[in-house]
Order: structure tokens, then sequence, then C-alpha cells
């Protein structure tokens, strides 16, 4: 047990350095970030100024060195474009992220848990064949096409939401409900497929013919079995919006957070707040990652034994 | 010859008989011929701003004219010619990806499961840690330092998908290798190429082709995505991405800019995962058991519900 919890965390020590050392090879190697940062018409001596306050008029390795200081001291550096410390700016936009992430997330779970168990009982059932088709439509739908459609009927049409920024509780649904549904379909896939599998095994048989009701079966002994899948799913499901979908809703619903901040960085050409966002967001995942592979030990007996 | 004719008579047959099935090769057929035949059947050049022809709605509107059966959008670009372009877009760009991605995660997952021992647990390890990177992340940093065009796209889209190959035919490769003929080449004295390209790679066939179908869709939606955000492809070249997001800000006064190249989309990536399961199942002669079980068990079902219609 506690060989496996070093292995754990010295893999995710060993992503969070190759993340480190991508984004520093990415902004430094790949392209010159003075050309990156300053406009086109910006003059030699400018250029010459710019790289020495920055510090990129200095050897690739002293730079690195200089790099690795900085975050060992969570300094991600100074943002060109609002002037204040990169870190300051990440850590604002952080919770607002977050609020959405998990609301969207919890929403996903408590709809999808339900739904797969349901089409779970009779396959090829009426309610069944909906979900399954229902989900394969939700799925090739472009995630920020559904949210502007959202949009066009729950703001325009009907003009009960509104459609951008944040600050109350309505402005939250949209965007929640967006990011919930493609995340909300894989789960009732999976919970759905799980169940059918748990309850045709015999232990359910056996409940069965001793006259448990249906409910007490589904909710207490086979949705217990399937769990563990299902939290994989979900957790994985946390990741991927957390760090990827979150960029294209935030933008549709100008949501103020770390997503919507990442892709303004971007457009001012602010590397030294990309470097910052994609840093931050890259170490929450991997310490969740550790995290949920923690929790599997405490729950699963036959991991803990490998 | 003759034999070879059979059985594609005999797919073909197999895939009418399956309705959504059906639909998605149909749709995918149609997709195709649009996007190689644009420059013929495209009414205009998808570029053409008419400026006095602006916001003109689809046809069957009321202020809808013939002349542009999908009306035009806020500069007054056809909007049917900007969907058939569209999909000339989404379709290289998938295409190339998953040609691009396959490649390279075929060999290393055909590297990893041949030689096993400390070349798999390297390569693994490496494949581990680029799938705990945050990939979009990543996509956006380069795509940011790089400057978003067609080719950054497709190689974003490319480094950040090869992974799945490698791990699918890792997979497939060590089951392949305990199969009593591929141990049979390997003692008669056939070199290691010889082994993997002509006893290993047929057990790929089929669960790469419906991988590479998945990722292709994947793939469509992640260009759309990019584009959509202003860093994929970009104007005045169209597609369906960047035509949502142009129509994005007329969404209070138009709904067609927005939802027309979406339901292209959705159309394409709809039959693609409709054509993958097909494939999954009838390329996988367990699969194929199961449902003609469940055909089976259904007529029955049918069968045993007639005389009581009632219950």
């Amino acid at each position: 047990m506690g060989r496996l919890v070093a292995v754990r965390l010295w893999h995710g020590l060993i992503v969070i350095v190759a993340v480190t050392v991508t984004v520093f090879v990415v902004t430094r190697l790949i392209s010159n970030p003075v050309d990156v940062m300053l406009p086109l018409e910006a003059s030699a001596a400018d250029r010459a100024a710019f790289a020495a306050a920055l510090g990129l008029d200095r050897s690739i390795p002293v730079q690195f060195l200089d790099y690795v200081n900085g975050l060992a001291r969570l300094d991600l550096g100074t943002s060109l474009w609002q002037d204040r410390p990169a870190l300051t700016i990440v850590m604002e936009h952080l919770p607002i992220t977050l609020l959405l992430v998990v609301s969207s997330v919890v929403f996903a779970i408590l709809v999808a848990l339900p739904l797969g168990a349901i089409a779970a009982r009779r396959p090829g059932g009426g309610v069944d064949r909906v979900t399954v088709i229902l989900s394969l439509v939700a799925l090739s739908v472009p995630q920020f096409w559904l949210g502007l459609l959202l949009i066009l009927l729950f703001a325009v049409t009907l003009g009960l939401l509104p459609s951008a920024g944040a600050g109350s509780a309505a402005h939250l649904v949209l965007p929640a409900l967006t990011l919930a549904i493609p995340t909300m379909t894989r789960l009732i896939m999976v919970t759905r497929s799980q169940m059918i599998d748990e309850l045709n095994a015999q232990y359910v048989r056996t409940l069965e013919a001793k006259g448990m009701s249906a409910w007490r079966v589904v909710a207490v002994h086979a949705g217990r079995n399937a769990a563990v899948p299902v939290l994989t799913l979900a957790s994985w499901e946390f990741v991927r919006i957390f760090a990827g979908y979150t960029v294209v809703v935030e933008t549709v619903f100008a949501w103020p957070g770390l997503g919507r901040l990442a892709l303004q960085a971007i457009e001012r050409q602010d590397l030294v707040l990309v470097q910052a966002v994609v840093l931050v967001i890259a170490v929450i995942v991997v310490v969740f990652n550790v995290l949920v592979d923690f929790a599997y030990m405490a729950i699963d007996p036959r991991i803990r034994l490998e | 010859m003759a034999g070879e004719a059979d059985r594609t008579g005999g797919m073909l047959r197999e895939l009418a008989a399956d309705g959504s099935a059906l639909f998605g090769a149909v749709a995918l057929a149609l997709l195709v011929a649009m996007a190689v035949l644009a420059p013929l059947i495209s009414p205009y050049d998808p570029a053409e701003q008419v400026l006095r022809d602006r916001l003109l709605p689809p046809v069957w509107q009321a202020k809808g004219v013939w002349a542009h059966l999908l009306g035009t959008d806020h500069l007054g670009r056809d909007m049917l010619s900007r969907v058939i372009w569209g999909s000339r877009v989404s379709l290289m760009v998938g295409l190339t990806v998953v040609l691009l991605a396959g490649a390279f995660g075929v060999l290393v997952g055909l590297a990893a499961g041949y030689y096993g021992g400390r070349v798999d647990a390297a390569l693994m390890r490496f494949v581990d840690t680029v799938l705990a990177f945050p990939s979009l992340l990543l996509a956006l940093i380069i795509l940011a330092v790089v400057g978003p065009s067609m080719g950054s796209v497709i190689a974003v889209l490319a480094l950040t998908n090869w992974m799945v190959f490698a791990r699918v035919t890792r997979s497939v490769v060590l089951s392949a290798r305990q199969l009593p003929y591929v141990e049979a080449a390997e003692m008669v004295g056939g070199r290691p190429g010889r082994v993997i390209f002509r006893h290993i790679l047929p057990n790929l066939v089929s669960p790469l082709l419906t991988l590479a179908i998945l990722e292709f869709a994947n793939v469509v939606l992640a260009e759309a995505a990019l584009s959509f955000l202003g860093l994929g492809i970009q104007p005045p070249a169209s597609s369906w991405g960047l035509d949502v997001a142009a129509g994005k800000d007329y969404l209070f006064i138009a709904w067609w800019p927005v939802t027309l190249p979406g339901v292209a989309l959705a159309i394409t990536v709809l039959a693609m995962n409709l054509v993958a399961s097909w494939v999954r199942i009838t390329s996988d002669p367990q699969e194929r058991e199961k449902r003609f079980a469940r055909v089976v068990a259904a007529s029955k079902r049918r069968a045993a519900a007639r005389p009581t219609p009632a219950e």
C-alpha cells in the first residue's frame, strides 16, 4: 500500500515536470517570444529592450534555470496585458471556473445515474431505446453549437435566462447545462451497460427470488457494484471539462473563468499569462488524478492488494 | 473475383438491414461526394460578398429568395455554398489527422507490443505521461506560439490524438502474439518485420478501423471547436466552426447563420458514429453473434406478445 502510494506520487511528479519542460520548450524554442508578443512594427531597439526586460537575451540554459527557479518560488512572471503577477490573475479566475465545472459534473451525475439504471432494467425496451438514441445524438452535437442553440431557445426566443456573463444563479444554468450534456450522455451509457451486466448476475437472481423489491436490488446491491467504473468515468469527465471544454463554453457564454482568460491571453499575445494558466491547470489535474487513485485504493480492496 | 464481389454484396445487404447504419453510410457517402464535387455543385463562390443581400433568410421563410436556398450570412455570402465548401475542410483535416496520428500510434503500439519488456515499459510510460497532459491546453499554447492555420491545426490535433491508437494496437498485439500461428511463424525463423506486418497486423484491422472512424468524428468536432475559437481555419477559407462563430454575433436577429453549419457538423459526426458502431459489431464475430441472438430474441418476444396485446 505504502509503495503504491509512493509510485503514484512519483508518476504525478513526472507528469508535472514533463508539462513544465514542454511549456518552456514550446514558448522559447519553437518560436521567438519577442516576435509573438511585440507588434510587427516594433523597432529593433524596442525588441532588444523588451528581450532584456524579460531576460530573453540570455542563453537558453540560463533562461531555463531562471524559469524553474521562478516556479519554485511560485513566481510565474508578470502578465504583459494586465501588468500584474500572472499567478494572481489565474487565482482570481480559478474559483469562477471551478463553480461552473463542479455544478455541471454534479448535475450530470444526478441525472445520469437514475436514467442509466432505469434504461438498464429493460434493455431493448422503450425507455432504453429512447435513451440510447438521444445519447447518440447528444454526443454528435458540437458543444459550442449546443450552447448557442440553448441561448437561441432560452434567451432569444423565450427570454427566460441571461445569455452571457456571471453573477447570479440564473447565469449559471445555461453554461452548466451545456457542459453537462455530453458528460451526462457518456455517464448514462456506462451506467446502463454496467447495470445490464450486474442485473444479469447470479446474486441478483437470488435477491429477486427471495422477494426483495426491484428498487432495493438496484439501489443497494447492483448499483454499488456498478459504481466503480462509473466513478472512474466521472472523475475523467471532470478533468476533460476542467482542462478542455471550459475554454469553449466559457467563450460562448462570456463566463469570466480560466478558459476565457486563456483565450483572451492568446488573443493579446500574452505568453506569460497563457503559460501560467496552462501550468496551474496541469498541476490541479495531476493532483486530482492522484487523489482519485487514492480514493480507489480506499474503496476497492482488489486494487490495494496488487 | 466472383467471391470478392459476393462478399461485398453480402456486406451491403447486411448494411441495408440495419436502418441506422444505412442512414449513416448514405449520409457519409453524400458528404464525401459533396466535398469532392464542391467546385461543381456549389452555386456561388463561398467567399463572394454581396452586402446588398445581407442576412437573407432561407427560402422557406417569409423573405427568402430562390437565388439563395439557405439564405445568406452577415456579409451576404451564400450559406449553401459555404456549407458545401465547409465539408471539404472538415473531411480533409479529419482524414489527414487520423492518417498521421494513426500511423504514428500504430507504430508505437506495434513496437511496444512486439518487443515487450523494457521497450514496452518505456514506450507506455511515455504514452501515459502524454495522456495525462491536458491536451487542449497544450494545443492552445502551441497555437498561440505558432499561429493558427490549417497546417498547425492538423499538427496539433495529430500530436494530441495518437495515444489511443498506440494503446489499442499494443493490447491487440499482446494477445495476437500468443496465437499459435504467430508463435509458429517466429519459430521457423520469420524476421520480426515479416511477422509483425504479415501475421500480426491483420488482427488489427477490425479494432483500428472502428477506432479510426470514431477518432475521425472527434477530430471533426475538435477542428470545428478550434476554428470557432479563432485558433483554427482562418478567413476567408470556410469552415463550419468558423461560420458558427461569425454567425454568433447576429444570433439575436438571425438564427440560420449559426444553426445551418452546426446541423451539417452534427449530421457528419452522427453518421460517423453510426457507421463506426456498425463496423465494430460487423467485423467482430463475437459481437455479430450477440446481435444475431438479440434479433432472434426480439422476434420471439414479439411473436409471444401477439396473442395477448392487452398485456
